[in-house]
C-alpha cells in the first residue's frame, strides 16, 4: 500500500526538487554567516552591501552608475564556472575530483610556457588557451586512468597530484625566461585576452570559451553516446559494465574533460589582465576547491554550474570590499564551506521525506 | 489458561511505502515447532523481527509465557529468552567462531578486558551438546555456509533461549543440510525448545512442523494443524486461489549446438578458482538447467560467460564463434544475452527510465542515432513502450517511468523484454523468480517455455530445484565448480540430483 | 651521514602523521570515512598556537604547551561533532561532508586569527617545544603511546571489538544490541581529537605560527597511510613512517653535501610521490572494513 499522491503537500514537493533545496541551502549559509558576524560585533549590513555591489556596480559621485565591480564578479565567475564544471562532470561518472587544483596549475604552466617561449604574433592567445587545455586534460586524464585501470581512490591520489603540479609548475618556472622567485618576464601582449564590456575591469573574451565548454558539457552529457555511457556508470557502474559499457571509457573521458575544464581556468585566470608577468606560485589559487562547492550547489548540472560560479564570483568579489568595511573576508570561505557541509545533508533528506510518508501511512492504516 | 508460549495480538507496522504487518495476531503454543507461511513480501520477517526486537511495532501487545512484554532492542529480546537465526547471516566475516557468538555479551577479566578463553570452552561444549560440529578457533572467512547456519543457531544457545526463531533456514543449504537441519530441530523441541519457522517451502513445514500460520500480503490468514491439509491447501492459502504447481510442456525440438563450453577455468576477483575444467553444451530450443546451491561457482559460471569475470584456461563458443577473450559489448553483439541473478546491481540502473533501461545494450548502434550523431531519444521510447506491452510491465507512467519505481516482479519482466527483444543465440537467465509475488512468477516461467518453443537455447540458473526440474529439459548438477552430472528431464529424481550437488569431487560424497 | 642523529626530526616529522593516521584508523574501523582530518588538524593547530602565544605573553610558564596541546585536541573534536552528525545521523555521503568541513576549517581559523591577531596568520610564538636530553621532542612519546593506547583498545577491549564489527557488519552489530550509532560517533571524535592533537604538535615543534599552510596535506597523508597500513595499528605506524620519513628527507637533505644544492621543491614532490606511488601499489586487494563509508540503516537488509 502506498500513500496516495494528491496528499503530497507543498513541503512534500519541495524536498523533492534539487533547485529549492539549492536556494535553501545557499540562504542558509547565509545566515549562519550573518549570525556569525554579529557574534563578532560587526555590522552584517556591511557584508550585504558589499555583495550588492558586486552584483550590480555602485552609484559614482557623479550620478553615473559605476560598474567596475559588476566586471570583476564575472572575472571571477569565469575559473569558478570552469572549476565546477571540472567537479560536476566525473561528479555525474561516479568520481569525486579534487584534483581541479592541479589541473588548473598544469593549464596556467603551459599557457605561460606558450606565452614566453613563442615568437609573439596576433593570435597567440588562442594558443595558449589550447595549450593549457591539453595540459589540464592531461593531468586530469592520469586521475581517469590510475581510477578506471587499478581503480586507485581518486579522492587521496587527486590531492597528492595537486601538490606535485604545484611543486612542478615552480621548478618548470625557474626554466622559463626573466624567471625570478615569484615571477617570470613580462607576459606578451598578444598572449593577453582582450578586455571585453567593462574595460575598467579584468572581465575578458574568455567568457565566450566558458560559455563554450559550459555548451559542451550540457551537450556532451545529455545528447551523446559518450554521455549516456557516463550517466549509466555514475548511476550504476556493475549494471553499465554487464550491459557491455567501457567503464574505463567513461571514467578517462571524464577527467580528460574535467582537466580541461580545470587547465583552461587556469589560462583565463593568468591571461586576463591581472597578471602582467608570468607566475612562480607559493600557493593554490583556490579556485579548483571552490569548484567543488560550485558543482555541488549546481547539483552538477551544467547550468547549475553557470549560476552557482556566478554565485562564488560575487562572494570572491565582495571579499576586498568587506575587509574594507573591517569584516574579515574569510566569512566568504566559513559561508561556502557551510554550504558544502549542508549539500552534504541532501542525501539525508532522504529521511525526512521517508519519515513524513511512513507518518502519513501509519495514519491511514490506524484511521481504518 | 495459557499454554501459549508466544502471543502476538493485533499487530501493525509500516514502512516507508507500505504497510508490513496490518492487524496481525499469532499464537504459538508452548514447545511447538510452528511455521510461518507467506510469499515474498507477506510480512513473515517483520513479524519475527517484531518478536526479535530489530523493530518496534506501531501497535499491538506481545505476550511471552502469559505476561505481557514490551521488547525493544534484541537485548531485552536475547534477556527473555528468544533467540534469532537469522536469513542473511550477521556474522563478522574475519572475526572468529567464538567472537561472533558472544559478541555484545563478552566474558571480562577483572580488568574489564576480553577473556576469549572462557567463551571458546563454551562454545565447545555447545556444539558438542548439540552435535552441532563447529571448530570455535575457526573464523567465518573459512567455513562453510552450512556451518556459518551452526554458528546462528549457537548465538542463540549460548544466551539460553527458548525460543527460536529460524528465518528460511533453508535457502542456502543442499538437501542433505536440508536433512540435518531438520534433525536439529527435532533435538531442540525434544530439549523443551520453541520453535518458529519463517518458510515458503511447503515440504519443509510437512516435515517438521507441527502448526502453521499463514500471512498473506501483511494480513493473518489463519492456523492450520499440519497434519491435517495438504501441500497443496497450503499453497492455496498463501496465494489466496488455487495454484497450478507443474507447467506442461511439449517435448522440446532440439537444434544445432549454441553455446559451447570447453573445460574453462574462472576465478573470483581474489583468485580462487570457482569454476574449474568445466564443459557443457546448449542446444537450440531446449532449456538447460544448473542445479546448485548457492556458492559452488553458478555465479562465476554465468560472470565468466558473459565477460564480467577472466576464463584462464578452456574455450567459450558461440554458435562457432571464439569468444572466450572477447569484450562483454562483443559477445552481446555476437548474441549472448543475459538476465542476471541480481537484477538491481547488475541489471538495470534504476535512476534512468526504462527508456534509457530498455536501450542499455544497444543505445550506440546507428538505429538510435540521429543526423546529427545525437541520441534519438523518441525512438527508445518507442522501443521500450513495445517491450512494456509485449510483457505485460505495470507501470506508472509507461516508459517515462523510472525504473526504480517499479515493483520486484515488473522489473524483472522489463529486464526480461529487453533480453527477449534483442534475439539473442543463447539467453542466460539467473534466478528468474527470486523474491517476485505468484503472479509475476508464473508469467515469467511461460514466457520462458514460450521462447524455447520458438527455438531459443536458453541457460538457466537456480537455486529453487523446483523450477529447475519444472522448466529443463536437461539438467547439469554443480557442485565445486564442476559438472557432477547431466540428465534428461524425468530421468532423476530430486533426491539423486540433490546428492550430486553434494558431492566434493567428481563421484565422491560429501562427508560433512 | 648517521641515521641515528637525524632520527629525532625523523621523529618529529612523522609523530604528527602517525598520530592523525591512528586516528584515522578508528574512524574507518568504526565505517566512517573521514577525509576531514586535514581540516581537523588545522583547526587544531590554529587553536594550539593561538593558545601558546596567548599564555606565553601572559607569562605562563612552560605548561602552557600542554595547555595548548589540549586546547587542539578538544577543539578536532568539537569540529568533528559535525561530520559525525552528518554521516551518521543524517546520512551524508561522508566524502563531500568531509570536504565541507576542510573549506570550512581553512575559513574558519583564518577569520579567527584575523579576529584575535588581525592578520591571516596567528602571532609568532617565542619558544615551542624543546627537545630532551637524547634530543627527542615529546611528540615522539606522545605519538607512541598513541599507537600503543590504539592497539590495546582495538584489540583488547570490549569497546575496540564492538567498534571493529561496526566497521565490517553494522547489522550484526546492531542484531546484538550494539549501539552502532554511538560506536560510530566515538570513532569519528577519537580521529578528530587526534587530529586536533596532530595539529597542534606540528604547529608547535616544526614551525613558530599558523598559516593556511601549515598542514600542507599531511591530513592526506595520514588518510593514505591508514589505507596503505591495511587498517591495523602496525601497518599505519610502517606507513606513517614510510610517508613522513620522504617529508622528513627535505630536511635532511640539508645535510648531504650533494643533495643540499637540489632546489628544494624536488623534496618537497617527494612525500606526495611517495604516497602516490604506495597507493598505486596496493590498489586492487580490499583489505578495507566492509562497511567503510556506508551508511547504517536499520532494517536495510
Amino acid at each position: 500500500m502506498k500513500a496516495k499522491d494528491e496528499n503530497r503537500t507543498f513541503i512534500d514537493k519541495l524536498l523533492d526538487s534539487d533547485v529549492a533545496i539549492s536556494i535553501l541551502v545557499v540562504m542558509l549559509g547565509f545566515l549562519v554567516g550573518t549570525l556569525l558576524i554579529l557574534l563578532v560585533g560587526r555590522n552584517p549590513a556591511d557584508m550585504f552591501s558589499s555583495i550588492t555591489e558586486s552584483m550590480f556596480g555602485v552609484a559614482k559621485r557623479n550620478g553615473d552608475w559605476n560598474f567596475r565591480y559588476v566586471g570583476e564578479t564575472l572575472a571571477y565567475s569565469m575559473p569558478y564556472i570552469l572549476c565546477g564544471l571540472a567537479m560536476g562532470l566525473p561528479a555525474r561518472v561516479g568520481l569525486f575530483n579534487i584534483g581541479a587544483e592541479g589541473q588548473y596549475i598544469m593549464g596556467m604552466t603551459a599557457a605561460q610556457t606558450v606565452a614566453l617561449l613563442v615568437t609573439p604574433f596576433p593570435g597567440l592567445w588562442f594558443f595558449c588557451l589550447i595549450a593549457a587545455i591539453i595540459a589540464g586534460s592531461l593531468w586530469g586524464g592520469i586521475v581517469g586512468i590510475l581510477k578506471a585501470k587499478f581503480n586507485v581512490s581518486e579522492v587521496v591520489a587527486t590531492i597528492m597530484l595537486n601538490y606535485i603540479a604545484l611543486y612542478t609548475s615552480r621548478l618548470w618556472g625557474f626554466t622559463l625566461p626573466g624567471a625570478t622567485t615569484y615571477n617570470t618576464a613580462p607576459l606578451p601582449l598578444e598572449s593577453k585576452l582582450t578586455k571585453f564590456l567593462i574595460p575598467t575591469s579584468n572581465f575578458n573574451t574568455g567568457i565566450f570559451f566558458v560559455l563554450l565548454m559550459v555548451a559542451i558539457y550540457y551537450f556532451v552529457l545529455n545528447k551523446t553516446k559518450l554521455g549516456y555511457s557516463m550517466r549509466a556508470t555514475g548511476y550504476n557502474k556493475y549494471a553499465a559494465k554487464c550491459s557491455g559499457i567501457s567503464t574505463v571509457r567513461s571514467v578517462t573521458a571524464s577527467m580528460l574533460f574535467a582537466g580541461a575544464f580545470a587547465g583552461l581556468a587556469g589560462a583565463i585566470v593568468l591571461l586576463g589582465g591581472a597578471f602582467p608577468k608570468g607566475r612562480i606560485i607559493t600557493g593554490m589559487d583556490n579556485y579548483g576547491f571552490m569548484g567543488i562547492a560550485v558543482s555541488l550547489v549546481g547539483n552538477n548540472t551544467a547550468i547549475g554550474n553557470l549560476l552557482a560560479g556566478v554565485l562564488f564570483g560575487i562572494l570572491k568579489q565582495s571579499q576586498s570590499l568587506m575587509q574594507s568595511r573591517n569584516i574579515p573576508k574569510e566569512i566568504t570561505y566559513i559561508i561556502q564551506g557551510l554550504i558544502v557541509v549542508f549539500i552534504s545533508l541532501r542525501s539525508g533528506l532522504e529521511i525526512v521525506k521517508q519519515k513524513r510518508l511512513t507518518k502519513k501511512l501509519r495514519e491511514e492504516a490506524l484511521s481504518k | 489458561m495459557s499454554d501459549y508460549a508466544i502471543e502476538m495480538l493485533n499487530i501493525t507496522k509500516t514502512f516507508p511505502g507500505i504497510i508490513a504487518n496490518d492487524d496481525v495476531t499469532l499464537r504459538v503454543e508452548k514447545n511447538e515447532v510452528h511455521a510461518l507461511l507467506g510469499e515474498n513480501g507477506a510480512g513473515k520477517s517483520t513479524l519475527m523481527s517484531i518478536l526479535f526486537g530489530a523493530y518496534e511495532a506501531d501497535n499491538g501487545i506481545i505476550k511471552i509465557n502469559g505476561k505481557e512484554v514490551s521488547i525493544k532492542n534484541p537485548n531485552v529480546a536475547t534477556d527473555i529468552g528468544i533467540g534469532m537465526v537469522h536469513q542473511h547471516f550477521k556474522l563478522v566475516h574475519n572475526y572468529t567462531v567464538t567472537e561472533n557468538i558472544v559478541l555484545g555479551r563478552e566474558p571480562r577479566t577483572r580488568f574489564h578486558t576480553l577473556n576469549l578463553g572462557i567463551a571458546e570452552k563454551k562454545v565447545q561444549e555447545l556444539s558438542d551438546k548439540y552435535g552441532l560440529k563447529v571448530d570455535p578457533k575457526s573464523k567465518i572467512d573459512d567455513i562453510s555456509v552450512g556451518q556459518q547456519q551452526r554458528v546462528e543457531i549457537l548465538k542463540t544457545l549460548y544466551s539460553d533461549s527458548q525460543i527460536i526463531i529460524f528465518d528460511e533456514p533453508t535457502a542456502v543449504l543442499t538437501p542433505q543440510e536440508i536433512d540435518e537441519l531438520m534433525i536439529i530441530i527435532k533435538k531442540l523441541q525434544a530439549e523443551g525448545k520453541t520453535i518458529i519457522l519463517i518458510t515458503h517451502k511447503l515440504k519443509e513445514i510437512k516435515t517438521v512442523c507441527d502448526k502453521c500460520s499463514v500471512l498473506r500480503r501483511g494480513k493473518y490468514i489463519g492456523t492450520v494443524n499440519v497434519a491435517d491439509v495438504s501441500e497443496n491447501e497450503l499453497a492455496s492459502m498463501m496465494v489466496g486461489r488455487a495454484v497450478k504447481f507443474e507447467i506442461t510442456k511439449n517435448p522440446p525440438k532440439i537444434g544445432k549446438v549454441m553455446l559451447d563450453v570447453q573445460n574453462i577455468t574462472v576465478k573470483d576477483h581474489n583468485g580462487i578458482s570457482k569454476v574449474k575444467d568445466l564443459s557443457l553444451q546448449i542446444h537450440e530450443g531446449e532449456i538447460l538447467g544448473i542445479a546448485g546451491v548457492d556458492g559452488n561457482g553458478q555465479s562465476e559460471l554465468l560472470m565468466g560467460l558473459c565477460g564480467m569475470l577472466p576464463v584462464s584456461e578452456g574455450k567459450i563458443l558461440l554458435d562457432g564463434n571464439d569468444i572466450t577473450h572477447e569484450s562483454i559489448r562483443s559477445r552481446i553483439e555476437k548474441g549472448l544475452g543475459h538476465v542476471p541473478e541480481d537484477r538491481h546491481k547488475y541489471g538495470m540502473v534504476k535512476q534512468f527510465t526504462l527508456s534509457e533501461n530498455a536501450v542499455l545494450k544497444d543505445f550506440y548502434k546507428p538505429k538510435y542515432s540521429t543526423k546529427y550523431h545525437t541520441l534519438n531519444f523518441p525512438k527508445f521510447k518507442e522501443v521500450a513502450s513495445q517491450q512494456i506491452e509485449d510483457f505485460d510491465v505495470r507501470t506508472g507512467l509507461g516508459a517515462d517511468t523510472v525504473a526504480g519505481s517499479l515493483s520486484g516482479g515488473n522489473q524483472q519482466k522489463a529486464i526480461i523484454a529487453r533480453e527477449i527483444e534483442l534475439s539473442p543465440k543463447l539467453l542466460m537467465i539467473a534466478q528468474p523468480t527470486r523474491g517476485l509475488d505468484v503472479g509475476a512468477i508464473e508469467f515469467i516461467r511461460k514466457r520462458i517455455i514460450e521462447e524455447r518453443d520458438k527455438g531459443q537455447a536458453i541457460l538457466l540458473v537456480s537455486f529453487e530445484l523446483d523450477e529447475i526440474m519444472n522448466l529443463c529439459d536437461r539438467i547439469a548438477a554443480i557442485s565445486h565448480g564442476h559438472i557432477v552430472g547431466i540428465f534428461n528431464d524425468g530421468e532423476v529424481s530430486q533426491r539423486e540430483i540433490g546428492l550430486m550437488m553434494a558431492s566434493s569431487e567428481k563421484g565422491e560424497k560429501d562427508e560433512g | 651521514m648517521n641515521i641515528l642523529t637525524q632520527l629525532p626530526t625523523i621523529l618529529m616529522i612523522v609523530s604528527p602523521i602517525l598520530i592523525a593516521a591512528i586516528g584515522g584508523m578508528f574512524t574507518e574501523r568504526s565505517g566512517v570515512v573521514n577525509i576531514a582530518i586535514e581540516g581537523l588538524m588545522g583547526l587544531g593547530a590554529c587553536a594550539a598556537a593561538s593558545t601558546h602565544y596567548l599564555m606565553e605573553a601572559a607569562g605562563a610558564g612552560r605548561y602552557s604547551l600542554v595547555v595548548a596541546l589540549l586546547v587542539g585536541t578538544a577543539t578536532g573534536w568539537a569540529f568533528s561533532l559535525i561530520h559525525a552528525a552528518a554521516s551518521v545521523d543524517l546520512k551524508a555521503d561522508q566524502t563531500i561532508s568531509g570536504t565541507g568541513i576542510n573549506l570550512l576549517a581553512d575559513g574558519t581559523t583564518i577569520f579567527v586569527a584575523q579576529i584575535l591577531f588581525k592578520a591571516d596568520r596567528t602571532k609568532e610564538y617565542q619558544v615551542g617545544m624543546l627537545t630532551d636530553r637524547f634530543g627527542m621532542y615529546p611528540t615522539a612519546y606522545i605519538a607512541i603511546a598513541v599507537v600503543i593506547i590504539a592497539w590495546f583498545v582495538m584489540y583488547k577491549t570490549p569497546f575496540g571489538m564492538h567498534l571493529r564489527a561496526c566497521g565490517e557488519h553494522p547489522a550484526a552489530a546492531d542484531s546484538v544490541g550494539i549501539n552502532v550509532r554511538l560506536m560510530r560517533y566515538s570513532g569519528v571524535m577519537i580521529s578528530g581529537s587526534l587530529a586536533g592533537l596532530a595539529g597542534g604538535c606540528i604547529v608547535l615543534t616544526q614551525t613558530i605560527q599558523y598559516t593556511s599552510g601549515t598542514i600542507g596535506g599531511r591530513g592526506y597523508i595520514a588518510l593514505a597511510a591508514v589505507s596503505f597500513g591495511r587498517w591495523s595499528p602496525l601497518g599505519v605506524t610502517l606507513a606513517a613512517i614510510l610517508f613522513g620519513g620522504a617529508q622528513a628527507f627535505a630536511v635532511i637533505s640539508n645535510n648531504i653535501p650533494a643533495l643540499a644544492s637540489l632546489p628544494s621543491e624536488y623534496f618537497n614532490i617527494l612525500p606526495y610521490a611517495v604516497t602516490l606511488i604506495a597507493l598505486i601499489a596496493t590498489s586492487g586487494k580490499d583489505y578495507a572494513p566492509q562497511a567503510n563509508g556506508i551508511p547504517y540503516e536499520k532494517g536495510a537488509s
